[in-house]
């Protein structure tokens, strides 16, 4: 049939022809989707300007106009004159210049504040190894442990001629990375177990994970974490006090355990009665059963709510603001209360926000990666 | 069945047990609670632990601030490091707890913090229901209210109608609806949780007055664009004793920290300086100056401290003038009420050592 052998050119003479500049590529797309008719060319021109008259005000003050440093005092006060001059024009970077280390490790002690910047980087890290599929191996676990606990030394030190750091001087961006990876790597877990009890057919088991899940639901987490640190120490013997920190964790291990939980018990529901009856069919066993066939299938499906929590619990972090614990927010919060610096609070919380944006958008994305990945099966 | 019901049974048999168990150490419970308080002694759990706690705001300009590097500074803060020098002769033995409006009471009662250095308002109900002593007012304080100048309001009563920012979970709050009430004012509070963003409010025009102590209007006025915009209006509406306290029960302890005030407001009514406490030891006639600084009397020594505390502490963070001076002048206010009583108008008074 093909007398045609491979590498020889149909119609050399003629050189391909690109399609007219109007029907395709950008130019098009802009004349069809931007200025299609009169009322459209009108909104895009008006949108466009306005875009381009707040990208260039911003510019102007976030850039051009901004102050960078202010000088500072031996005392270690700042001459802010400066800035309130620039106020309303230029920003006023030099609050993040001075007070960058205070936002990002609290009140660690200055000369330490390696160890909570290498914490944040084993953080980091963790989370990288974490997310690849290669290291998706029981080694992972080991890895997790190490980790943790080289964080848990460098935090507090006392050991290998660190010096010891009490938990009330921590801070900053350590204090919302413990917070959120320690709350969500336990309180995962917990939510799978509360998810199955919770369609177990013993009634006990069931009762009690209904129980837990509509208790933490019904309050707020701003209740339980005043639970945490008003009532429980004086429900504790005298002199004997578990450490706020931890009270604040636990707290936020069992609030987002419940949520999660429904998170996951969503998906089991979302599962065909068949995967059950299949496994079942098999002779599985009730935890083969769940870990074979069922949670690979359910947990799958529910990636994206899955997400939308952790990132919502990444976030609700910063409540511990109002048991005096100096998570990232509160910090940044702090940073601006010395009388030369009040009033700079937008410099701030757009650091601050950037921040936040960096870790939240990275989840957000990874997870849209797992999902394309993970469901390459199901895609419609 | 049979092994089932017998299981049953038997663990009836031992939650009754239990129960029962469990039932007189209940009812002691209560009793036994406030006996157990005064026994165990604050300064001996401070000597074992080796380091003081002290309850601190969370951020407070003047009173109790992180730096930028971290440290905690301030008045309240100064006080605490005073009382670390009194029985360490160490101002770094002091860990200083942040403890919000809310949280602070429950952070004393439960033992967490040793002392609550931290703005807080010596009230009947405080020193007797919540079970704290008062050991002395280190700040006369009151609350007062701040409006723009263009608002050409001249004093409180004039604020019927008005919307006033107040921060809420303390007195504040509770005096400005008992002076409305009183002065049959009617005012509309708007109550936000933290102090910049009260004070947003009022610049964004969102209420007309701010109210909190007068403290803490000079500081937020001298931050302002142009203090001379806004008035601090003459009526004070509550007296707000400030001062350190401790728990109920525990007098050993409270006498130090008593002693301790005293002594720096002693050390300003007779001179002695940071720089010159050494010399006054050595040299000043003054039997009393002698008595404070530790040579002799013995003072120290009924306090349950070193006999030089008073001279380790002055040469540590000064007397009451320099404390005030580093931290409260600098936010711009005056010492007013808060003078030794040598000075017109000044309330600060220290009993004789001897």
């Amino acid at each position: 049939m093909s007398d045609i052998t491979a590498g020889t050119t149909l119609h050399s003479s003629s050189a391909a022809r690109s399609a007219p500049v109007n029907l395709v590529g950008p130019m098009a797309w802009a004349r069809a989707n931007l200025f299609a008719n009169w009322w459209s060319t009108a909104i895009t021109l008006a949108l466009g300007y306005l875009f381009i008259r707040f990208a260039v005000s911003f510019v102007d003050w976030a850039f051009i106009n901004a102050i960078w440093s202010v000088p500072v005092s031996p005392q270690g006060v700042a001459n802010t004159e400066a800035c309130r001059e620039a106020k309303g024009v230029g920003a006023c970077w030099a609050v993040i210049t001075e007070k960058h280390r205070f936002i990002l490790f609290g009140t660690y002690p200055y000369d330490e504040h390696w160890r909570p910047l290498l914490v944040c980087f084993l953080f980091v890290g963790l989370y990288i190894v974490s997310a690849m599929r290669r290291f998706w191996r029981w080694e992972l676990a080991l890895i997790w442990v190490a980790v943790l606990t080289a964080i848990g030394v460098l935090m507090w030190g006392g050991v290998f001629g660190l010096t010891y750091v009490p938990q009330e001087r921590w801070g900053g961006l350590p204090i919302t990375l413990i917070l959120a990876t320690f709350g969500l790597a336990f309180a995962f877990p917990l939510a799978i177990l509360v998810a199955l009890g919770r369609r177990s057919s013993l009634p006990a088991i069931k009762a009690l994970c209904v129980l837990y899940v509509e208790l933490i639901r019904g309050v707020p987490l701003i209740s339980l974490l005043f639970m945490a640190s008003v009532m429980f120490p004086l429900f504790l013997p005298e002199g004997m006090n578990i450490d706020k920190l931890l009270r604040a964790q636990i707290a936020i291990i069992l609030f987002a355990g419940a949520y999660l939980a429904e998170v996951v018990r969503a998906g089991l529901q979302a599962l065909p009665k068949g995967q059950y009856e299949a496994a079942d069919a098999l002779g599985l066993s009730y935890w083969k059963k769940t870990g074979l066939i069922i949670l690979p299938q359910a947990l799958r499906l529910v990636i994206p709510p899955l997400v939308n929590t952790f990132i919502g619990f990444f976030k609700d972090t910063s409540l511990v603001l109002i048991i005096g614990i100096f998570d990232l927010l509160t910090a940044g919060k702090t940073a601006i209360i010395e009388p030369s610096w009040q009033g700079f609070g937008v410099e701030v919380y757009i650091a601050l926000g950037l921040i936040y944006f960096i870790f939240c958008y990275a989840m957000s994305k990874y997870s849209a990666g797992l999902e394309t990945e993970l469901n390459k099966g199901r895609r419609r | 069945m049979m092994p089932m019901r017998r299981s049953l049974a038997t663990l009836v048999g031992v939650a009754t047990t239990l129960f029962a168990a469990a039932l007189p150490a209940q009812a002691q419970a209560p009793a036994a609670a406030p006996a157990a308080a005064p026994a165990a002694s604050t300064l001996d759990a401070i000597r074992a632990r080796g380091t003081l706690v002290c309850g601190v705001s969370t951020g407070l300009a003047g009173f109790a601030l992180p730096d930028s590097q971290g440290n905690w500074r301030g008045f309240d803060v100064d006080y605490c490091r005073a009382l670390a020098i009194a029985i360490f002769n160490d101002p770094t033995k002091v860990r200083f707890v942040p403890t919000t409006a809310q949280v602070r009471f429950t952070a004393l009662q439960s033992g967490e913090v040793d002392i609550l250095s931290r703005n807080t308002t010596w009230t009947l109900s405080r020193d007797t229901s919540l079970g704290f002593d008062f050991a002395g007012i280190n700040f006369f304080d009151g609350q007062g209210f701040m409006v723009k100048r263009s608002l050409n309001v001249q004093n409180a009563r004039q604020l019927d109608g008005a919307t006033v920012c107040v921060q809420p979970g303390t007195t504040t709050e509770q005096n400005l609806a008992d002076w409305a009430r009183g002065a049959r004012v009617n005012i509309r509070p708007v109550v936000i949780e933290r102090l910049e963003d009260n004070v947003a409010a009022y610049n964004a025009g969102r209420c007309d007055a701010y109210t909190t102590d007068v403290s803490g209007l000079a500081a937020i006025r001298a931050t302002q664009q142009n203090p001379n915009d806004h008035v601090i209006l003459p009526d004070v509406i509550s007296k707000e004793p400030l001062g350190p306290l401790y728990r109920h029960g525990d007098q050993r302890f409270g006498d130090l920290v008593r002693w301790l005030h005293f002594g720096l407001i002693g050390a300003e009514e007779f001179g002695i300086t940071a720089a010159n406490a050494q010399q006054m030891l050595a040299s000043d006639p003054r039997p009393e100056v002698q008595r404070i600084l530790g040579r002799t009397g013995e003072l120290g020594r009924m306090l349950g401290v070193d006999n030089a505390w008073m001279l380790n502490v002055i040469r540590g963070v000064g007397n009451y003038g320099e404390i005030f001076e580093r931290n409260l002048t600098p936010i711009g206010l005056q010492r007013g009420r808060n003078a030794l009583w040598t000075t017109p108008g000044g309330l600060q008074y220290a009993p004789p050592f001897r």
